[in-house]
This record gives structure tokens, C-alpha cells and sequence, in this order.
């Protein structure tokens, strides 16, 4: 499935929308959403993952990129992961630095 | 305004691919501003082109050679180019996504080259597509144990990774090495079987999970059988007894320096280099989180690609008289046993070693290496041994490795035994392996060891009286031979499963099975071998010097008699979990002893005891006892010795600690030590005492019941006592 991201703002909680197959090919697409969510100052980036299907390394490295971007005062958190997400994401050690939630708040 | 480079814009093409020079260092492929840089070296090669596959493809989708016609980007004038500088051929292809593509090589030479089975110096084939030596990911075995498909033209495919893994505050540990204990395991062996629970058995992740348990163990340091890329399928066979398939399990033939065993990746499966390597990353840092070091056994001493009769993969294509060391009449050497020798001191190859290490020690945070089969590394270009072997000394200083540890295993198949007297330039330590001998021998009773003994137990100073106690790898068991409870279950070897006929494996085991050979019910044997393994413990863990333990041995693991299971991918390598459960007592008693280790700065001194007090206290550093005190009986059928360690004297007197008084009885009937008097006011408190049944053999450190009687000590058969002045 093509890959999409877009970006909601709800106050202050910046949430990207993932979807399909986070590739090399897709990961500049996110990382310009990660942009876009950073110049709004928000206190949270939830990375809303429900529909993502897969996520190869250079989607990973979006992922840090999107944790080092917002600084350290910004929480970025991902939600709802399918389960081999989770499995990715605990094995390349993405857990250390962004926390998995089930829902946002 | 930031100023873009001016080397991002291609300057050749090569049927729409956009090229330009490269840049020949570093080495291997380099994800470089909108491209990829490719670089390899052959001295012999007269011709060169670079090989790209999509992932997985079963044919080339282009072949760019790096000499010949190219055209201009823009106007598609032909005009010649050529890529390479000195022996280097390099360029830059554009527009590659690095997840998805493959490479290769291939080279040509106007030489006459070998056939396969034929001696010779050359082995240029144009219609061999070459690994890269220096890739940093390899496909082609992603999932262990999966058939390959054996058509492919090019069974071992180079990948790209990304190197920029986020290490957050990780550094290595730099514990200093007399305060190590080091595990040495096998990535698959130690979660493969079902009774791990973990949720990717066999596995870098699962090993993950397994972290707290070598916490709690207590061990600092765990020592990783091979986990460069290798081929598990090599010289694989049926087992003549159980019909299964027989492999390369342990992994000790390498196939590529810098890639990790893709196999052992649960990220394996997703074909992407960077995620098998991120997981191994991963499983690094959370060990160093957790205060434990990490050293991989390296194998420098032979590749995959065996002798005249062997696969073309890498380096015998590319350029084979500078990779291996060959006789005059072109056949491989073979000091390795294995069918090849790493040509280890041309000066090309100590390059490649040397950035292979560096780039283990930056990129993966690796704390250590040991090195297998390291005399060969000593060895010059025709195999004599040399005086002052450069590859020993360039990596003793050099400013990256400058705080790995550098274990060698001083010998090798062709005979060159240097435990002693291995090139250390003071920073390699060795595999002690005269310690395991006279362990061993000690334990199971033989005579005439008392002297060898006072020189095992105190570090070796005999073998490296200017190198200090942290020469000395000390270890009773080791990958290699028997586990520590077949030591004291098997009189001999049992490897009839590894189709050999039982000619492989070691014969000098210096091992006493207890009165049965194998498995009994014997109650009273069984006692034995627990005590026995119990005994071998305390002097390990008691031992000045660095002990090394192996992966299951705190449970008894067996291997059946089998003492050279590296082919046995089954029980007799996996760790039975379950065991923990049947040998909780053992598990505690060695628990116990690594934490008493810990302890006591009196067991981990860095330099060597001198057997004299040079601080006052009254008593030398290290003192040696027999049944009587401070009189050792030193005659040569005595089975028993005992040492005092004065805590005055401990890291040479600038720590102070308790008094340390180990006995050791290998006789078969027990006998009464009187026991060295304490400074007025210490008393003696019991450790250990090997004699008991568990939970009185051993106590929690610092919580030692004082003993009754301070004046003797009865020490019963077999058996080691430890105990504490304080």
C-alpha cells in the first residue's frame, strides 16, 4: 500500500498520521510532516501509527529524527502500533527514546 | 548560506547511471550526498566492474565497469574514463537506494588463473561475482538455518547499511581487566531452545531478554562466539546417527569481517542490513546499560573459502596471493586446520584487520576481542614465526583499540604453542591454557601438582612475571572440549554424532568421569560431580588472573561426552533453561562465588603477589599453607594446598580488605587444616565449604557465619573451603 502521513495539530499535540509502508522511498514525506510539526512548537508529537503497516530502516531513522528535531522538552510518543511495528521498533532499540502508547489522552 | 559540495553532480554515465570518480577511502560501499561510493583493492586485477543487483534479483541489473567508454550526462558524448587510483578502483553511482540494491564485483587479470582443485597463485574468473571484504551487511543466509537456493550466481550478497544508529550516552565500559568475569556464549546456543521462553529464540533480540539473567548471575563481561557473517551451510552434511543436517554451527569460518551474522538477527528476515545491525546495536548498548562488557571471538586466522577445492566467494577472487598465504607450488597453508591461512602479515591484510577492528570498536561500542587461533597472526608471509609480528604490535597501539581488550588464544593447528610468551607489548592478555590443564588434572586427583598449582591459583606468574595476574585468561572450560559437568562425567571424548568417526576433538581432556561414564542414577556419583564442579568454581573464581566461564556450565549443562559439538545444531549446544530448575543449588553456589569476587579486592589484583609483606602488617601478600599452617607440603604426592591472602596487601596495599583463606583438598579422604592465626581482633568466618550439601556450602558474601573453632578447619574429601578473616 502507497504511503501516506499527514499532520493534525489538537492544541498543542502535533499528531502525524502514518500509513502503508514506511520506506526509504516514503520516509522524505514524513520527515517534511516532522518539519512542519516542529515549526508549530508543540509540547507533544504523537506519532500515530495504527495504520502502518511496515517500517523499514530509513523509516526508523525519521523516527529519531522526528525525537532529536523536537528537542528534549517535547514528549514524542507512538500510538497504537500493529504488532510487528512494536517488535521493529523494541528490536533496533527505538524504545529507549520514544515511548509506546495504546491511546493518546 | 550554507554552500552546497561540488562533488554531488555525476560526470559519467554508464547506460543510465549517473557516475563519478570516487574517493578510495574508505573502503567498501558509503552512502555518500546522493549516491554511493564504492571502493575495492586488488593488486593483481587488471579489470574491474561493479556488479548491482536489486535485492534479492537473481540476475545483475547493471554491470559498471570502472575503465572503458562512458558518456557525458548531459550531451551522451562518449569518451573513455577510467576510476581507478593505484590498486584501488573507486566511483561514486548515483540515485541508489541503498535498502534496495546489492553489489558485487568482478575481476579479471591476464594471468593465468587456477582452476578449482588445481594449486596455484591466481584465481581471476570473470564469471565469479565477488563479495566485497569490506561489506557491511551480507544477504543470502538472512534466516539461519533456511536452504539457500544453491542456483544463485552470487550466494553471498553485500549490502548497505546506514551507520548512524542513535547511541545516546552509550560508550564502552572500560571496566579495567582485573575486575572482569567474563561468560563466553554463543548467540543461537544460549536462546534457541524452547525453554528460554524468549519471544526470538536464538536470537541478538533474544539474548536481549536474557539480559537480567546474566545480571543477576553476575558476570560482567560476556565473551560472543563468532558473529561475523558466516555460512552455516558450509561443508554441510547428514549426521550418519540421527539423519539431521549436520553444519557450521559454532561459526569459526568467516565469510565477511565487517557484517554481522545475519542469521542471528530476528530483523534478519526483513532483508535490510541496517536493521540486522541496529538489533545487534541495540542488544549492545542494553548489555553496557546494564554494566556488561562485550568481546567477540574473532577469526583472522582462515576465511570460508577452504583450500585449492573451496568456493570462489571474496577474497581468492579478488586478489588470492595477497589474501592467503600459499606454498611455492600454490597450495593454501594450512596452520588454521581449516584448509587456508589469512595471509595476516602482508601488509594489505593488517590493514584490513585493522580497520575491521576499528570499525567493530566505533560503530558497534565493542569493549574486547579475542583472538582465535592468534599465533598464526604472528606468522609471516610463509608461515615462520616472527620475532616482533607487526599486525600484534599495530594493534597494541593503535589509537582506536586503545582500550579493547586483546585476549589470544597463543596457538594453532600447525603447532606454534606461545601461552607465555605471546608478543603482548603490554596490552595482550592469553587464554591461559596451562591454567585449564592443571585445573583440570588437580581436580581429578593427580599427583604431582602442588607446585603448578601455587603458580595457577596466584596468576601465572611463572608464565607472565612482567605482564601482571591480567595475562592470564583463566578458565577450567571453554567452547572447546568438554563442559565443566562432562569434565567430571566422561573419560573420553563421545563424538560419534559429528560423522567423523570420533577422530575429531581433543584427546588430552584430563577429565574423570566419577566412577561412571555418562548419565547414572548413582546418587553418590551424582553428589560428587556437583561437588566437583563446585570445587572447580571456588578455584577459579579465587584464582588471581581474569576467570572465564562457559555459557551453562553454572547449570551443568552437558554435552553428552561430545567435546567438539561445532557442527550440532540441537541439544548438544543449546542451553536447556529447564536445567536452572535442577541445579538451583548449583546456579546459587556460583552466583555466590562471582559476588564474593566482586567483593574482594584481595582476589583482583592487577599486578603479581610477591610472597612477602612489603606494608607491615605481619603477613606477605599471599602465603601458602598445608594441613599444618605456613607449611605447605609441597611433595609430590600431595593432593592438597592452602593460601591465605592478607587484606592489607590488597591492589598492592592500597586497598584494604578482609583476609581470604582458600583450601583445597583433591584427595579422596578428608583431612583436618590447622588453620593461620588472624591479626588480634579478626576471626575466621566460613564462606564456602564444598563439603556441605547446599545451602550450607555456601553463604551470601558478607553474611559468613563465623566458625566455631578458630584453631583447624576439617576439610572434607574432594573438597574446597573458603573462608573470610575479618
Amino acid at each position: 500500500m502507497a504511503f501516506e502521513a499527514h499532520l493534525e495539530m489538537d492544541g498543542q499535540v502535533a499528531k502525524i498520521f502514518l500509513k502503508g509502508q514506511l520506506d526509504a522511498n516514503a520516509a522524505p514525506e514524513f520527515r517534511d510532516e516532522v518539519e512542519k510539526a516542529a515549526g508549530n512548537n508543540p509540547t507533544r508529537l504523537a506519532l500515530m501509527l495504527h495504520d502502518l503497516e511496515y517500517i523499514a530502516s530509513a523509516g526508523i531513522r525519521v523516527l529519531i529524527f522526528a525525537k532529536q528535531k523536537m528537542g528534549g522538552g517535547v514528549d514524542v510518543v507512538a500510538v497504537s502500533p500493529q504488532e510487528q511495528i512494536v517488535e521493529t521498533l523494541e528490536m533496533t532499540g527505538l524504545t529507549h527514546s520514544i515511548e509506546i502508547i495504546e491511546t493518546l489522552d | 548560506m550554507e554552500i552546497e559540495r561540488i562533488d554531488i553532480y555525476p560526470t559519467h554515465e554508464h547506460r543510465g547511471y549517473k557516475l563519478r570518480p570516487g574517493k578510495p577511502y574508505p573502503f567498501g560501499a558509503t552512502i555518500v550526498n546522493g549516491g554511493v561510493n564504492f571502493s575495492v583493492f586488488s593488486k593483481h586485477a587488471s579489470y574491474c566492474t561493479l556488479v548491482l543487483f536489486d535485492k534479492g534479483a537473481s540476475e545483475p541489473k547493471v554491470e559498471i565497469p570502472f575503465r572503458g567508454m562512458f558518456e557525458r550526462p548531459e550531451t551522451k558524448e562518449p569518451f573513455w574514463g577510467d576510476f581507478r587510483i593505484g590498486a584501488v578502483y573507486s566511483m561514486v553511482v548515483f540515485d541508489l537506494d541503498p535498502e534496495e540494491i546489492e553489489y558485487g564485483f568482478r575481476m579479471d587479470a591476464p594471468y593465468d588463473s587456477a582452476k578449482k582443485g588445481e594449486p596455484g597463485f591466481h584465481r581471476f574468473d570473470h564469471g565469479n561475482i565477488l563479495l566485497d571484504p569490506y561489506a557491511k551487511s551480507i544477504g543470502g543466509r538472512e534466516v539461519w538455518g533456511e536452504q539457500p537456493d544453491w542456483n544463485d550466481i552470487y550466494q553471498h550478497r553485500a549490502r548497505i547499511v546506514q551507520d548512524d544508529f542513535d547511541w545516546e550516552d552509550d560508550r564502552p565500559l572500560e571496566i579495567p581487566m582485573e575486575d572482569l568475569v567474563i561468560y563466553e556464549a554463543h548467540v543461537r546456543s544460549f536462546t534457541r531452545h524452547e525453554s528460554s521462553g524468549v519471544r526470538f529464540p536464538g536470537t541478538f533480540a533474544g539474548l536481549r531478554e536474557k539480559i537480567p539473567y546474566l545480571k543477576e548471575l553476575g558476570i560482567n563481561c560476556l565473551e560472543l562466539m563468532p558473529i561475523y557473517e558466516f555460512d552455516e551451510f558450509e561443508n554441510s552434511r547428514e549426521s550418519p546417527i540421527t539423519g539431521e543436517t549436520l553444519m557450521n554451527y559454532w561459526g569459526y569460518s568467516t565469510v565477511g569481517f565487517f557484517a554481522p551474522k545475519a542469521g542471528f538477527a530476528a530483523m534478519g528476515k526483513s532483508k535490510d542490513g541496517t536493521m540486522v545491525a541496529d538489533e545487534l546495536k541495540n542488544l549492545i548498548k542494553e548489555l553496557h546499560l546494564n554494566g556488561i562488557e562485550v568481546i567477540l571471538d574473532v577469526v583472522f586466522n582462515h576465511t570460508a573459502e577452504g583450500n585449492e577445492f573451496g568456493p570462489t566467494i571474496s577474497f581468492r577472487g579478488i586478489d588470492n596471493v595477497t589474501y592467503y598465504m600459499l606454498t611455492p607450488e600454490g597450495y593454501y597453508y594450512n596452520f588454521s586446520g581449516t584448509g587456508n591461512t589469512l595471509n595476516c602479515n602482508n601488509p594489505v591484510v593488517r590493514g584490513i584487520v585493522l580497520d575491521c577492528l576499528r570499525y567493530w570498536a566505533s560503530e558497534f561500542h565493542i569493549d574486547g576481542f579475542r583472538f582465535d587461533l592468534a599465533a598464526i597472526l604472528g606468522r609471516d608471509q610463509n608461515g615462520a614465526p616472527l620475532p616482533n609480528p607487526p599486525l600484534l604490535e599495530i594493534l597494541a597501539h593503535d589509537p582506536i583499540l586503545a582500550k579493547c581488550k586483546l585476549i589470544a588464544e597463543a596457538w594453532d593447528a600447525g603447532g606454534l604453542y606461545q601461552v607465555g610468551s605471546f608478543p603482548a607489548y603490554g596490552r595482550w592478555a592469553e587464554w591461559n591454557g596451562k591454567y585449564r590443564d592443571a585445573i583440570r588434572q588437580y581436580l581429578k586427583g593427580d599427583m604431582g601438582l602442588i607446585g603448578e598449582m601455587s603458580q595457577r591459583l596466584q596468576g601465572s606468574p611463572d608464565l607472565y612475571s612482567s605482564r601482571g595476574t591480567t595475562a592470564s585468561i583463566n578458565f577450567i572450560t571453554c567452547h572447546d572440549g568438554f563442559t565443566l559437568y562432562d569434565t567430571v562425567s566422561y573419560n573420553d571424548k563421545h563424538n560419534d554424532a559429528n560423522g567423523e568417526g570420533g577422530a575429531d576433538g581433543a584427546n588430552d581432556n584430563n577429565s574423570w568421569n566419577c566412577g561412571w561414564e555418562g548419565e547414572t542414577d548413582d546418587p553418590a556419583i551424582n553428589a560428587l560431580r556437583k561437588k566437583q564442579i563446585k570445587n572447580a568454581f571456588a578455584m577459579l573464581l579465587t584464582s588471581q588472573g581474569v576467570p572465564m566461564m562457559l555459557m551453562g556450565d553454572e547449570v551443568a549443562r552437558t554435552k553428552y561426552g561430545n567435546n567438539n559439538t561445532y557442527c550440532q545444531d540441537n541439544d548438544l549446544n543449546w542451553l536447556d533453561w529447564e536445567k536452572f530448575k535442577k541445579h538451583e543449588d548449583l546456579y546459587r553456589f556460583v552466583r555466590n562465588c562471582i559476588a564474593f569476587r566482586h567483593e574482594h579486592y584481595v582476589l583482583r589484583n592487577r599486578w603479581h603477589l610477591r610472597n612477602e609483606d612489603y606494608v607491615g602488617s605481619g603477613y606477605p601478600d599471599i602465603s601458602w599453607h598445608g594441613t599444618t599452617p605456613w607449611q605447605p607440603d609441597w611433595d609430590g604426592t600431595s593432593r592438597l594446598l592452602a593460601f591465605m591472602l592478607c587484606g592489607k596487601h590488597a591492589r598492592g596495599g592500597t586497598e584494604v580488605d578482609n583476609y581470604i583463606y582458600v583450601a583445597t583438598n583433591m584427595h579422596w579422604e578428608g583431612h583436618e587444616f590447622g588453620l593461620p592465626m588472624l591479626p588480634d581482633g579478626m576471626q575466621w568466618h566460613v564462606f564456602a565449604n564444598t563439603g556441605m550439601p547446599s545451602p550450607d556450602d555456601i553463604a551470601s558474601p558478607g553474611h559468613e557465619p563465623r566458625l566455631e573453632d578458630q584453631s583447624r578447619f576439617f576439610v572434607g574429601d574432594r573438597s574446597v573451603v573458603i573462608l573470610v578473616g575479618k
